[in-house]
């Protein structure tokens, strides 16, 4: 089941099985001007991404699964096989029935097993740009990045790394930058919008105190700009060899997200835990990747006890205890904290009317 | 990389072929004559891309004046000459051979069509892939240049305009070789040259309004008959399954059974 069923360049869509992955995907369309933006990061299964309801470091511009899956082709829990917005559906926008596809996007396997997705593309942009710039706090950083969504700059990433991240980066791709807050920007259009783009952008940094800016234009600079935030992951763990890294994932309101972070870096000192930051600033979505050492009960104690705190932070905040990784097990107990009693009533009543065996996934989400 | 004085920009071929395309996993037919081909996915030879890349950056640096693609075979090279339009080539060649002609068609029939082109068209520079991806031949950009008497500079991983002519670095056995090559000149393409652009949807709308000219073997006085014949086609032997052994012991003697020491 890995192939690309149905790919139509006019109409902006394709139809896959669960075998092909988004990278596999993004070279069968390199010659139509087409691509899938969605990037998590790994090369994923589609359907995966879409029972996942993946997201990636593009969001900002170019959405999550949610906004890119237009029909699924589902096994229901009794063998039926369903599509959610009907046999060989693909308008790019509908009003008839109950949403089902979104339903089944993020339900992680647990109302039916995806079987074909029919996903949304997007025009290669013509061109890509990429910068760097550092911040004296978190604050002037995000301050910087409410402000260029504020003037309406189409920004295709922007990620932000703390201090503590952009030290593991230096260490460990034998780099040199600043060790503060810092801000990876990409900016996608045509040669005039980009100049658009960037000079504003510009002009906002200097104005949030942004400074040591590195910009890049052609694929080896901008592949190179990157690849300290391509390697965050391995360089949180080089910090603390033989530790394992444990990722938490929240997302609240941009208003708060200073707010957070602050407090979050904060926790961290007060727990004794090395959590370096990476985030999707552009979404208010962050991520602490969590050193651990295995044979310490009590940091893993700390650890458990740092994360749910965090979670419960950003659910006081408006946001939700999971941007991007899903419920699963692990949060199930602070689902219920963040959908509340009625919608989980409601949840549970769909799952039992689509799953009254409770055989697709037992024990996830609900 | 760059001269220091600019000479006059350089008028450009290209060579593209039109091969299976990398991801697909190719089959044998039933009757080993050949892979197969129908219903199977397409595209331009990786190495042909890197050629078009290098060729559009020397247009974009004004080192080339045109830059011309022509591709050899069936109707369906047009698509891939319209793949190298929308990268910014600026006209195609399709030189159309279909049928049995197709099949017995070689590097020395190419050769002979790029040397012929070249003649005609005033070319000063040829860049083609070092090889193609189905039959590995490596011979197409060799062949022409001797057909042409042209120096020839291969498996370039970089490119320099300077005064009279090119700075070519190759990749070798034992490393890497640089040397000087004077236009009117051939060069293949070897993999780190560079990363070729992808065709964008406004680029790949305009590549549609550029031209391509058609032409017959016969109107470059190339013969279609090959002097060489495909005697059968096989797949490689299956792997067998591997031994896992408990020690270096039984490594020992498993190595020893199989008369390896």
């Amino acid at each position: 089941m890995d192939k690309i069923v149905q790919l139509n360049t006019v109409d902006f869509d394709v139809t896959v099985e669960p075998g092909v992955t988004r990278k596999s995907l993004n070279n069968y369309l390199r010659g139509s001007g087409l691509w899938f933006p969605v990037d998590p990061g790994a090369d994923a299964s589609l359907c995966g991404m879409a029972a996942t309801s993946a997201s990636g470091t593009n969001a900002v511009r170019y959405g999550t699964m949610r906004e890119n899956v237009i029909n699924l082709e589902v096994v229901l829990a009794d063998g039926r096989i369903m599509y959610t917005a009907g046999a060989q559906r693909r308008s790019r926008k509908t009003s008839a029935g109950y949403n089902l596809t979104n339903l089944f996007v993020g339900s992680e396997g647990t109302l039916g097993i995806i079987t074909k997705t029919t996903l949304r593309l997007h025009g290669i942009p013509e061109s890509m740009v990429s910068a760097v710039c550092t911040f004296p706090t978190v604050q002037a950083a995000v301050d910087c990045t409410v402000q260029v969504l504020q003037y309406g700059i189409p920004i295709a990433r922007i990620e932000f790394l703390d201090d503590v991240m952009m030290d593991a980066c230096n260490k460990f791709s034998n780099l040199n930058y600043a060790v503060s807050s810092t801000l990876f920007l990409e900016f996608h259009g045509t040669e005039k919008s980009l100049a658009e783009q960037i000079q504003v952008t510009g002009e906002i940094m200097k104005a949030n105190r942004g400074s040591d800016y590195i910009w890049a234009k052609d694929q080896e600079a901008r592949d190179k700009l990157w690849r300290a935030r391509h390697n965050a992951w391995y360089a949180a763990r080089a910090l603390r060899p033989g530790c394992q890294a444990y990722s938490t994932d929240v997302c609240v309101p941009l208003s708060k997200l200073t707010e957070i972070i602050v407090a979050t870096k904060d926790d961290l000192i007060q727990s004794k835990l090395t959590g370096p930051i990476v985030g999707h600033v552009g979404d208010g979505n962050f991520h602490c990747l969590m050193t651990m050492d295995p044979r310490d009960k009590d940091e893993e104690r700390r650890v458990k006890e740092f994360t749910d705190k965090l979670a419960r932070r950003a659910l006081a905040m408006d946001g939700t205890c999971t941007g991007e990784h899903g419920i699963g097990l692990g949060k199930r107990h602070l689902l219920t904290e963040e959908i509340g009693a009625v919608g989980m009533e409601v949840m549970r009543g769909i799952k039992a009317a689509l799953d009254p065996k409770n055989i697709m996934n037992p024990g996830k989400v609900v | 990389g760059g001269g220091d004085k600019m000479a006059a920009p350089l008028r450009v071929m290209v060579g593209v072929k039109r091969v299976i395309d990398y991801a697909v996993k190719v089959r044998v037919k039933p009757d080993k004559t050949g892979v197969v081909t129908d219903g199977v996915k397409h595209s331009m030879n990786p190495f042909c891309e890197i050629a078009v890349e290098e060729a559009v950056r020397m247009k974009e640096k004004k080192q080339a004046a045109e830059v011309v693609a022509v591709s050899c075979g069936p109707v369906q090279c047009q698509e891939t000459i319209r793949t190298a339009l929308a990268m910014g080539v600026d006209r195609g060649i399709h030189v159309e051979v279909s049928g049995a002609d197709y099949e017995r068609l070689g590097p020395l029939q190419v050769s002979k069509v790029i040397a012929a082109l070249a003649k005609k068209e005033k070319i000063d520079l040829i860049i083609v892939g070092k090889q193609a991806i189905d039959d590995d031949c490596n011979q197409t950009g060799q062949m022409t240049a001797a057909l042409l008497d042209w120096p020839q500079g291969t498996f370039a991983s970089e490119v320099s305009m300077g005064e009279g002519g090119l700075t070519v670095t190759r990749e070798v056995d034992g490393g890497l070789e640089t040397i000087k090559v004077r236009v009117p000149a051939v060069l293949t393409s070897d993999l780190r040259l560079n990363e070729p652009r992808y065709a964008t949807l406004p680029n790949i709308m305009k590549a549609k309004k550029k031209r391509i000219d058609k032409l017959s073997l016969g109107d470059l006085g190339v013969g279609a008959a090959g002097n060489l014949e495909t005697v059968s086609v096989e797949e490689p032997p299956t792997r067998s399954a591997g031994v896992k052994v408990e020690n270096t012991e039984q490594l020992v003697q498993k190595l020893r059974e199989i008369g390896h020491i």
